[in-house]
């Protein structure tokens, strides 16, 4: 089963036969994964491959079903956070699970608090704090409640806590999703280190490029089931991806632009000029045509989703017009900017997009109702045959159209939240990261959507942190950089590097 | 907040700020009452303060931990009540000794507070509905036990209630010496003690404070048992106050509580709150019905609506203030969570919420 | 009947709240043989039933205003201390006095009764809307906001009956609260309407989908372009329009208007007949059918307890015991142990 070379060493970790099942839902089936000292550790495996449930078992989130955990040759039971932490297993999650309103020093040490005579010592306790954070070439004031900081330094102390006491295992659970290049490098370096002294790390992440930049070996899950254990070396990115698929992909159809080939767009839907919110983004120019996808790239945070709040008036420009058809408006709404159809499918989609326990069909009526109000009531007929008609025409998986939206696959959820939109008839739609979270054919489906209502003239604004689909997709790209619009390529010219490449300074 | 608030040093955070309010306010109100009142001024009708409030202190004592975990109880004033009313049942009419009754009604009000934890913890039940029951029960099994006011009489409790500690000319009463004792411990368990970070861990998120390996089940079940057991102990000294068990003992002390925690800066959603922001909560209240009572033209019902126009003032100011502070690291919260959602941390908000995180992280 | 449609109806959210009704209806036929007979009288109704009908009006009331906002993931707590406030309004408004005049007994309110009914009407919705204003637009926590009411309340009640309990001396005004309509109690009627009225407004208007959108995901719901601050604020509205209901046909009942104790404890009650009727108190889908029947099973709880000869106080711990019984039966947690239970085995 297992291809790995045969290896010398001994695993510090070994889980053999682990089997979760939800209600419904078969998580893990007979899993066995082993954790060597000194090497990052990679899992790998599609949305729904059972990545984070292993995870999740091995932290003692989730007790097992079946199945054995060894750590340094003896048996070991987790089935509480607090047990794994005490057999020297340490999490670092993708959301900083941090608590905001306590101190540094405390999130670092907090369930281990210094105390002197039945007290807490506070001095010791801050002490300690800074001189781990210096470790970890971070300088700042640990008595400060953890959120006055921002995010990159947040996650930084969740690794710090990961590290205050003797740790075995360190786990890393997506832990790169909210940093930007730079950020990444330092905590690659920061691992190296650990690596060196020997430390065992798991380390989960979606980026391909991530996993061959820092890990040593790689197991991959689909369905829930072992395929394989591999070392990085042995396993070029196109056999992995199709380890992770478990059928040939073409990696090129993700990356080769489209746009360009289509025909050329109409009329301008929307322009702005000079917008900007304070804080966010400033003096903003954009211009999308109907039939038009406007790509934006740029970094995480260079104001990508900002700008597509600003537009959706979901934050309000401070400065700036904005005109829709030749005409200016003013969004004060999401209902505003309904009103003038435009749609916005967010970056959180299960937080800003779906409502969970409503059925498909409400979900995706919901819009539209809002926009006829309260009393203009769609009757059940309608409602249905529109939910139907979205349902086909986007290749929804669901039994019917009564089934609650929560329970769809991340990808279907997605095309129900498009349906949403498309069945109030917009003029633009604004995609946030629509295939975030979501398995390689999906996103090849979603992004094949996204053109196809291109070409039936809408226009469109596609945010993306995979560079390579917003290349794919995009007419045109606009490169933002710390919250400007820095220029524009165009679908011909653009390929990632080029966009990169601007970011980096280099001028169009 | 890691440090109790004289040793953070930082008095402009806006986290500490509505506790100077709280301060400035009673300064304030206490100084008016001192300009307008003839006799208002003196240390005795400060004593007072303490010696008419000692019960409510303690009550609110107990809320403040509950409501810095995110929870809330509704059931202290019951509580109170049916600790006056089983000591006075056991004392008066069973003649049962003062060092037996008190210690068995501090256990029941612990055991009573920890039975909704448990409810609240292990069936996942929202604190407000659990605790809605409690005050059900409680003033429920009040008149189970008896329907009518019971006067103590006995020597112990009257010795008890009747005691002085006299400062020159002044004099305090053995509630306010309980009081003290219960403050300072508070004080203590809430800043020196794991299980009060684990409070404000658990306030500031939960979840977080679950997968951080800390004893979320313990803590809150615990959380629960110590108000119930602050809640016996306001009963037991509400009932050395008035000398008498009755099932009406103590209407609406809860609402009392809250608005004396509220008021002293505890944010009610949880993982930001002072004890001292508390006892200034509880004097505010005490001085406001001095006032009415000094002014005498002033009818009672005053006190109510003054103090709900004060919580009113003090929760559109937390909310203004926690508009403030996120604002500044996210423009998420101009959107409408509705019912007013938990702050939370998310990679979506990140992006945010980086200007200048290369020059601290360099 | 075969077992998947027994099944399938236990399963429906109804089932347990109107199984719990009817065990406590036959328990009563158990203690009391006329349980059940129902007499008419002058062409009026009268019995045990038509007896916990009309004294569960008023709560059938505020219990259908809190539906919706419990629905939107609020919670009002401060209606007991609304129906304070308009059962004051009222009673002070109209007053009233009795005067023989030449044998004939002459009615003299204050002012015109219509327009008193019409100013404590008002003053509840504006005591609704300030929550929902608080709630919606300043952003408080439903709890929080509403609790301002509750605690000011009573003393804004007391404050306009200047501390008395108010006695109302003007006979048309009691057809509110004990006046008989085609042989029943009229209070009956005005709950039908109610629920008439939300029934149409949630069933034949968008509202319905979106109190369940605003209570499941209110930030989705905003990005759909649902207008959820509006909506939550006028189900604030209609709460203190419905307690202020309550309050005039409780003043109508018993002639007067006690700023102190008019709707004591009544926001619990209202509370527990939602959970009770299956509105999970964490918001979304809601029931309006089932607060009936849940504001019922309150009723005839205090009517059985009454009729056990056990003092009405005692009446409290019964409640509270039914809140925990209802709270934990109803707990994901349970359902999980029971479930993973045979399994283990």
């Amino acid at each position: 089963m297992t291809t790995a070379t045969a290896s010398a060493a001994v695993p510090i970790l070994t889980m053999t036969g682990i089997c979760k099942s939800f209600p419904g839902v078969r998580a893990l089936h007979d899993v066995t994964f082993r954790l060597f000292a000194g090497e990052v550790h990679t899992i790998m495996g599609q949305n729904g491959a059972g990545k984070s449930t292993l995870i999740k078992v091995l932290t003692g989130v989730h007790p097992t079903d079946a199945g054995q955990i060894t750590l340094n040759g003896t048996a070991l039971t987790i089935d509480t956070p607090r047990s794994a932490e005490a057999a020297g297993i340490r999490t670092v999650y993708q959301e900083v699970n941090l608590c905001p309103n306590l101190s540094v020093a405390e999130n670092i040490y907090i369930g281990n608090l210094p105390q002197k005579n039945g007290r807490i010592d506070w001095q010791t306790l801050n002490a300690a704090a800074a001189r781990l954070l210096s470790g970890l070439a971070l300088q700042i004031d640990v008595t400060r409640p953890l959120d006055s900081y921002p995010i990159a330094i947040q996650q930084m102390v969740a690794i710090a806590r990961a590290l205050s006491t003797e740790a075995q295992i360190l786990i890393l659970d997506e832990p790169t999703s909210s940093l930007d290049e730079d950020e990444v490098q330092r905590l690659f370096n920061l691992l190296r280190q650990l690596k060196a002294r020997g430390m065992a790390i798991l380390f989960v992440t979606h980026f391909l490029a991530q996993t061959y930049a820092i890990s040593d070996r790689i197991t991959v899950l689909r369905n829930g089931e072992l395929e394989g254990e591999y070392l990085t070396g042995d396993l070029p990115q196109l056999k992995l991806i199709h380890k992770m698929v478990g059928r040939e992909i073409d990696v090129d159809s993700l990356t080769q632009p489209q746009a360009a080939q289509m025909a050329q767009p109409g009329a301008t839907f929307i322009s702005t000029h000079g917008m900007g919110h304070k804080g966010t983004v400033h003096d903003l120019d954009l211009e999308i045509h109907a039939g038009e996808v406007l790509g934006l790239g740029g970094l995480l945070g260079s104001g990508r989703t900002e700008t597509a709040r600003l537009l959706f008036g979901v934050d309000r420009c401070d400065s700036g017009a904005v005109s829709i058809n030749g005409h200016s408006a003013r969004f004060n709404s999401p209902r505003d900017a309904i009103k003038h159809g435009i749609g916005y499918c967010p970056e959180d989609r299960k937080k800003e997009g779906i409502v969970a326990e409503l059925s498909v069909r409400e979900n995706i009526i919901l819009a539209l109702q809002a926009r006829r109000g309260l009393f203009r009531f769609l009757s059940r007929k309608r409602q249905d045959a529109i939910a139907n008609e979205y349902i086909k025409a986007l290749g929804i998986k669901t039994p019917d159209a009564e089934q609650p939206i929560g329970l769809l696959s991340g990808g279907n959820q997605q095309k129900a939240l498009l349906a949403r939109w498309l069945a109030t008839e917009p003029g633009m739609l604004i995609l946030d990261e629509p295939t975030r979270g979501i398995d390689v054919a999906a996103k090849l489906e979603i992004m094949d959507q996204v053109l196809a209502l291109c070409r039936k003239g809408l226009a469109i604004l596609f945010i993306s942190s995979e560079m390579g689909e917003v290349v794919r997709v995009s007419h045109r790209i606009a490169v933002l950089r710390d919250r400007e619009k820095i220029g524009e390529l165009d679908a011909g010219q653009a390929d990632e590097r080029a966009v990169f490449h601007m970011i980096a300074g280099g001028g169009a | 907040m890691n440090l109790p608030l004289w040793r953070t040093g930082r008095l402009t955070d806006p986290r500490t700020l509505p506790l100077l309010i709280t301060l400035a306010l009673f300064i304030a109100m206490f100084a008016y009452g001192s300009l307008a009142y003839r006799g208002f001024f003196s240390l005795q009708v400060f004593l007072n303060l303490f010696i008419d409030n000692a019960f409510l202190l303690i009550v609110a004592i107990g809320m403040t931990f509950v409501v810095i975990s995110g929870g809330i109880d509704l059931s202290v004033g019951g509580l109170v009540a049916l600790t006056t009313m089983i000591s006075a049942t056991l004392a008066q009419n069973h003649h049962w000794p003062i060092w037996i009754v008190i210690p068995l009604v501090l256990a029941l009000g612990a055991l009573f507070g920890a039975f909704q934890g448990v409810l609240i913890q292990y069936f996942r039940l929202q604190p407000f509905i659990v605790t809605l029951g409690g005050l059900f029960l409680t003033r429920g099994l009040c008149f189970l036990v008896n329907i009518e006011s019971i006067t103590i009489t006995d020597p112990a409790y009257t010795q008890l209630s009747e005691f002085r500690v006299h400062l020159g000319e002044y004099a305090i009463t053995t509630n306010v010496l309980i009081a003290a004792v219960a403050f300072a411990a508070a004080i203590w368990l809430a800043h020196f003690r794991p299980f009060g970070r684990y409070v404000y861990a658990i306030g500031g998120n939960e979840k977080s404070a679950l997968l951080m390996g800390l004893p979320v089940a313990r803590t809150k079940v615990l959380v629960y048992t110590l108000s119930g057991f602050c809640a016996a102990l306001g009963g037991v000294t509400f009932t050395f106050y008035m000398l008498s068990g009755y099932g009406l003992h103590a209407q609406g002390m809860e609402l009392d509580a809250i608005a004396a925690t509220v008021i002293g800066g505890t944010l009610l959603t949880g993982g930001v709150g002072y004890l001292t922001g508390t006892l200034f909560g509880v004097l505010i209240l005490g001085v406001i019905q001095t006032l009415i009572t000094f002014d005498g033209t002033l009818s009672s019902w005053w006190t109510r609506i003054v103090i709900g126009a004060l919580l009113c003032v003090f929760c559109v100011m937390q909310r203004l203030l926690e508009k403030h502070t996120t604002g500044r690291q996210k423009h998420r919260s101009d959107i409408t969570p509705v019912s007013g959602g938990r702050r939370e941390t998310t990679p979506a908000t990140a992006a945010t919420a980086r200007t200048g995180t290369l020059d601290q992280l360099a | 009947m075969n077992t998947s449609r027994l099944a399938a109806m236990a399963r429906h959210p109804l089932a347990l709240p109107l199984i719990a009704l009817i065990v406590l209806l036959v328990v009563n036929r158990a203690f009391n043989a006329t349980f059940f007979h129902i007499e008419s009288k002058d062409g009026h109704l009268f019995g045990s039933l038509i007896d916990i009908l009309n004294r569960a009006s008023p709560l059938a009331l505020v219990a259908l205003g809190m539906t919706p906002v419990i629905a939107t993931r609020g919670v009002d707590v401060s209606v007991g201390a609304v129906v304070a406030i308009c059962a004051a309004v009222a009673a002070v408004l109209i007053g009233g006095q009795m005067h023989v005049e030449n044998g004939v007994e002459v009615y003299v309110s204050n002012v015109p009764m219509p327009l008193a009914i019409l100013a404590a009407l008002a003053v509840g919705l504006i005591c609704g809307l300030w929550n929902g204003t608080l709630v919606s637009v300043v952003g408080m926590q439903p709890i929080i906001a509403t609790l301002i009411l509750m605690v000011a309340g009573r003393g804004i009640a007391q404050l306009l009956t200047s501390g008395q309990i108010i006695t109302i001396y003007y006979q048309p005004y009691f057809f509110l609260g004990a006046g008989y309509l085609f042989g029943l109690p009229f209070s009956l009627f005005i709950v039908a309407a109610v629920l008439l009225l939300l029934w149409l407004l949630t069933q034949r208007t968008a509202l319905g989908l979106f109190i369940t959108a605003i209570g499941i995901n209110p930030v989705a719901s905003y990005f759909a372009g649902v207008k959820a601050r509006a909506i939550t604020l006028w189900v604030f509205g209609f709460c203190g329009l419905t307690a202020a209901m309550a309050g005039l046909m409780i003043s109508s009942n018993v002639k007067s208007a006690d700023g102190n104790n008019a709707g004591l404890l009544m926001e619990l009650d209202a509370i527990l007949a939602v959970t009770l009727g299956g509105t999970s108190l964490g918001g979304g889908k809601f029931s309006l059918i089932g607060t009936v029947i849940g504001a019922l099973i309150i009723q005839t709880l205090t009517y059985t307890t009454w009729s056990l000869g056990v003092p009405p106080e005692a009446n409290l711990v019964v409640k509270a015991v039914v809140v925990f019984i209802v709270c934990v039966t109803q707990s994901d947690q349970l359902r999980q142990w029971l479930v993973r239970k045979p399994l283990e085995a």
